[in-house]
């Protein structure tokens, strides 16, 4: 199907992902360093790569930060633990696609890979009408429906709508949300973005305090779901 | 009461005794070699003396020994260990100073260094060489110098009465008397007029050269000499017969107390009295007497008074400021409160009417003096000291003497226009009212309105009118009168003005102070404590302040202050921290500098320095009044800090038990919580690899199923030992605005997994913000979910409203509720309420996180069944609205 690189220095954690990847008819490429990671990225060309943050000659940042250049569009999935949030973040702002947080069961990693590997095939795409989940958005005509009834946003909750609905599935940082919606110099200002998040939740969720969409990843940012979630 | 046995030593006095033994043992030793005369041979003396001790095998330096071209002398400086000297830049000129961080660093045996009354080139640490010996000695390295009579201190008058040669280069008595060993060395005058003549003897100045090398003079220095050393040589023997119980020849209950003002005779009458008191072994005292309501002194008296007062401070005295409304009243006070036996005054130099208008205070003082004896010393004025004219402050200036003028016209012309009305005592009053208004403008202008109307009253009412001559003998007494009430008034008026000045400077100072004490009392760190010293003392002397404190790494840094610290101040400050001592400009040691450092100290040890300097980097320009105000500061700023560096160890030793507390729990949770999970996990596995062929597959699912639930279980005992070691170890929350259905919603999210469907009900407020860090927070959350879930029955319901400045959010279950009195206790660390697994970490991460956010959590049943446990968040006022924020142009 599709090659997957996996930069991860411990060996049962790759033996794992080798293992369930595998069963899904991936091929996989390993590496255990930032060096292999950066030389098999040239030589492999894989189609995902998942990237421990922790690697024995440095951090896994430094992967991003090299084949980015070169390599804009193959994703990258990293791999940290919880209470790294502020890696996590810095992962993303520099160019990660999504985050797992460790441990994961397989479902979650599988599911992860199909959602960048689905964006990557319509990136660069933006079409007049998105549609995601319950919601359909016109953008040339400002308009959005949530099960077919159309909703009233503001400007900036339309903005937001988009931008998330834009790439659904992929976690996107307060950082990049609010240099996509209000520009550079209003990055550090969370609370307006989680103030027109909870409005924009109000008008687009059934219940605001259990959304079912528009998720919240502490510390890191929000995400649109791509598919309901399991319950 | 038992007379003490006259032939027994007191056991104090021996104690003592031991005592000083030791310290004089362990002391370095200061051995003098003195002469009477440049020329004697002391340098000589002191070199050949070097040259044996060195064949005795004594470790020796030369730190600085001036040759003056002398062969013999240069000759025996051969085989010796010669430090270099530090060659110094001064404005172009290349001077050669003895090296004295050279010589402390080298920690030889002894030192020797010429010279002792040597002044330094300017940018030297210290201004004068004996200061180097000082420090010599402090470092426990032995000294050998050499000195000539005249530059003691004590002695400079009498050589300048001798010779005639005022001497600047002195060293203080306690020098003299600090050495172990004072040898003599001694010359007839006629062998030193002859190696004169021979061209042996050098004199840099040939004006004191004249004037020294007379015969009789060098007679008068040879016999000083003599005595000054046999005087010492009486001290080492007294010393001697007292230390092994030979009873003292006289009985000392002698102090001396010397009345010190700004006037230039003060000096001797300092240099007199210290002659005294060694006489008769008695501790001396110098006084001054501010005198209340007195015109304060001009910047040149109070320079020469604070001269004075150092004078008596490196001559050995004691310095006691009084105040008081006359100087004999308080001298006397003060001499019969602590047993003074005679007082030293100086002869006025006043004329007599003086003392007639203002009283004698030589003859209060006698009348008064009762039992002590009181001296008095005819003062040696040489000339251009004279004292100073009233300070400027005090000038009237020209307006104020028109202002006068042009009351006393007025009234005159009042007079004139009423004159057939009313009476000459009339118009005599009107005079003295202007008199009065003329006197608040100062003494000057009262002066001139008391002539001017005398006159004016005369030349104007005073038949004959409109001349100047008197007709009738009585008028003069009108004249008397008028003139003499315009005097009394307008001192009275003066006095009065002086006086509420005064108190408005001290009322100010004491408010300054009350000021800082309650700022510093405030303050809670070494910084805050030097920004408010600081702040308190730019805002008050227009100076630049800086604080610096010793750090462990980088020596002394600056706590707080608007000006950035140079590197040689900071060699100053370092200076003044090490030795505890003032230092910088206008002190004695590393004057070169622009900044005056002062130490901080509490108790025996130094805490900081403070920095002052003028704005613009120039030295600052400070008064007694400011140097007195600066020193109380530095006092109360001293013990704050060290107040604070109390407070701050306690609090790091509580931080460490507490961390070491933490260590042991976390490492029971380790050993216990954590292995039961991980056994549960490889049994399974284990059984699925060796097994898996024969189990059911229900059987399989079975374990397939528990090794996915032990070890959500290990990840949460993990996650949870992880927030709650961050927290207790001192983390400090990230705080942000968080709208609360979105933290609630994100732990809903996180526990969708371990509810497994069960839902939760919500009733959160809309738009209400958390002001969280939404990181920890969530996990709050999301214990207390689980724990409802865990260990309770639905419904569920987490509700978060407003209440007053708080937020509460409540977690309630359905469920049979906490056991009786166990509510506070499920807090505590490792504690479960049932069986239910879990290491029971999940609420102490709770009741940590709440804690670190400034809330309070508690666990309760509710009255209609079920438990709820409520979080109260303290919340001020959300910022406003961000609907300000500018959208970004389209795109």
């Amino acid at each position: 199907m599709s090659t997957v690189l996996v930069i991860e220095d411990d060996q049962q954690m790759r033996r794992f992902l080798r293992t369930v990847l595998a069963g899904q008819g991936h091929t996989i490429v390993e590496a255990g360093t930032v060096a292999t990671g950066i030389d098999e990225v040239r030589r492999a060309r894989p189609d995902v790569v998942l990237l421990d943050l922790g690697l024995p000659d440095g951090d896994g940042l430094a992967v991003i930060a090299e084949m980015r250049p070169a390599e804009p569009r193959v994703p990258v999935i990293v791999l940290s633990a919880r209470g790294q949030e502020g890696d996590k973040v810095i992962a993303l702002d520099s160019g990660a696609d999504d985050y797992l947080t460790k441990p994961f069961g397989a479902g979650e990693l599988l599911a992860r890979i199909r959602a960048v590997m689905r964006r990557g095939a319509v990136a660069g795409v933006t079409p007049e009408v998105i549609d995601v989940g319950p919601y359909r958005i016109d953008q040339a005509r400002h308009e959005v429906t949530v099960d077919g009834k159309l909703v009233h946003l503001t400007p900036i909750e339309f903005k937001l709508l988009v931008e998330l609905a834009r790439q659904p599935g992929r976690v996107l940082t307060h950082r990049q949300l609010l240099r996509q919606v209000w520009g550079p110099t209003a990055v550090d200002q969370n609370h307006y973005l989680r103030v027109h998040v909870a409005a924009l939740r109000r008008k687009i969720e059934r219940d605001p305090a259990q959304p079912r969409w528009l998720v919240t990843e502490a510390g890191v940012g929000y995400r649109l779901r791509d598919a309901a979630p399991t319950e | 009461m038992a007379s003490r046995d006259p032939e027994r030593p007191d056991p104090d006095a021996l104690l003592a005794r031991v005592q000083r033994n030791a310290a004089r043992d362990a002391r370095a030793r200061l051995k003098v070699f003195f002469g009477a005369a440049p020329g004697v041979g002391k340098t000589y003396a002191m070199l050949e003396a070097a040259r044996r001790s060195k064949a005795d095998g004594a470790s020796i330096l030369i730190g600085a020994v001036e040759t003056h071209g002398r062969t013999e002398t240069a000759r025996l400086l051969d085989g010796l260990d010669v430090l270099p000297r530090r060659r110094m830049d001064h404005r172009g000129v290349v001077l050669e100073e003895f090296d004295l961080e050279a010589a402390l660093a080298r920690k030889p045996g002894f030192v020797v260094v010429d010279e002792l009354a040597h002044t330094n080139a300017p940018g030297s640490r210290h201004a004068k060489r004996w200061q180097d010996v000082v420090e010599l000695l402090d470092a426990g390295i032995d000294v050998w110098t050499t000195l000539n009579v005249q530059h003691v201190e004590s002695l400079g008058d009498v050589v300048q009465q001798i010779t005639g040669i005022k001497v600047r280069e002195t060293v203080p008595d306690a020098m003299l008397e600090r050495a172990d060993d004072i040898e003599l060395v001694d010359l007839s005058p006629e062998d030193l007029l002859a190696r004169l003549a021979e061209g042996k003897v050098y004199v840099p100045d040939q004006a004191s050269r004249a004037l020294l090398f007379q015969r009789g003079n060098l007679l008068a220095l040879r016999e000083l000499a003599l005595r000054r050393a046999a005087e010492h040589v009486d001290a080492e023997v007294l010393r001697y017969r007292r230390e092994h119980g030979i009873a003292t020849p006289w009985p000392t209950h002698e102090r001396i107390v010397v009345c010190v003002g700004p006037s230039p005779g003060s000096e001797r009458l300092i240099r007199a009295t210290k002659r005294m008191a060694e006489g008769l072994h008695a501790p001396w005292i110098a006084v001054n007497v501010e005198l209340i309501g007195a015109a304060p002194l001009g910047p040149r008296d109070r320079e020469r008074l604070e001269a004075h007062l150092r004078l008596v401070e490196t001559l050995g005295g004691d310095v006691v400021r009084l105040r008081g409304h006359r100087v004999a009243e308080a001298l006397l006070a003060h001499a019969r409160e602590h047993n003074v036996t005679r007082i030293v005054a100086g002869k006025p130099t006043h004329p007599r009417w003086r003392d007639r208008l203002r009283g004698s205070m030589l003859d209060d003082l006698i009348r008064g003096s009762g039992p002590i004896e009181v001296h008095v010393i005819a003062p040696v004025v040489s000339g251009a000291a004279q004292a100073e004219p009233m300070p400027r402050a005090e000038h009237a200036e020209l307006g104020s003497y028109a202002w006068a003028i042009a009351a006393i016209a007025g009234v005159t012309a009042i007079g004139l226009f009423a004159f057939e009305y009313v009476a000459l005592a009339e118009i005599t009053m009107l005079y003295l009212i202007a008199i009065l208004l003329a006197s608040l403008l100062g003494r000057g202008p009262s002066l001139v309105a008391v002539a001017l109307a005398v006159v004016l009253f005369n030349f104007c009412f005073v038949p004959p009118r409109f001349t100047l001559a008197v007709a009738d003998v009585r008028h003069l007494l009108t004249f008397g009168v008028m003139f003499g009430s315009g005097l009394v008034i307008s001192t009275l008026v003066i006095r009065l003005r002086r006086q509420e000045r005064d108190a408005i400077t001290r009322e100010q100072r004491t408010a300054h102070l009350q000021a800082f004490t309650r700022d510093v009392a405030a303050a809670d760190s070494v910084a805050d404590v030097a920004t408010v010293l600081a702040r308190h003392l730019e805002a008050t002397l227009d100076v630049a302040a800086a604080v610096l404190v010793p750090d462990p790494v980088d020596g002394l840094v600056a706590a707080a202050g608007l000006t950035p610290v140079a590197a040689q101040e900071i060699t100053v400050a370092r200076w003044a921290f090490d030795h505890r001592e003032v230092a910088g400009h206008g002190t004695d040691t590393l004057s070169g500098t622009s900044a005056l450092c002062v130490p901080l100290i509490a108790g025996d040890a130094a805490v900081g320095v403070l920095a002052i300097q003028r704005r613009r980097g120039t030295p600052p320009r400070l008064g007694v009044d400011q140097r007195q105000l600066i020193d109380a500061l530095a006092r109360q700023a001293a013990l704050a800090i060290a107040r604070v560096q109390f407070a701050e160890q306690a609090r790091e030793a509580a931080l460490r038990a507490h961390t070491e507390e933490l260590r042991s729990s976390l490492l029971s949770a380790v050993s216990h919580d954590l292995r039961t999970p991980l056994s549960v996990i490889t049994g399974a596995a284990t059984s699925l690899v060796q097994h898996g062929d024969t189990l059911t597959p229900a059987a399989r699912g079975e374990l397939l199923q528990t090794i996915v639930e032990d070890a959500r279980r290990l990840e949460r005992v993990l996650s949870n030992l992880l927030q709650l070691t961050r927290v207790e170890t001192g983390m400090q929350p990230a705080r942000e605005w968080v709208p609360a259905d979105e933290i609630v919603g994100a732990a809903l999210t996180r526990t969708e997994e371990t509810r497994r469907g069960r839902a939760v009900e919500t009733d959160v407020e809309s738009d209400l913000l958390l002001e969280i860090d939404p990181v920890l927070f969530e996990q709050v959350l999301i214990n207390l979910i689980e724990n409802a879930t865990k260990h309770g029955a639905p419904p569920f319901t987490i509700r978060a409203r407003r209440d007053g400045g708080d937020v509460v959010i409540e977690v309630a279950d359905r469920g049979p509720g906490l056991p009786q009195g166990e509510s506070a206790r499920l807090f505590e660390k490792f504690v479960r309420a049932s069986a239910a697994p879990g290491a029971g970490l999940g609420l102490a991460v709770v009741r940590a996180i709440v804690h670190a956010h400034g809330g309070t959590v508690i666990a309760a049943n509710r009255p209609d069944g079920g438990a709820v446990f409520r979080v109260v968040l303290p919340t001020p006022p959300p910022p406003a609205t961000p609907l300000t924020l500018p959208e970004r142009a389209a795109s």
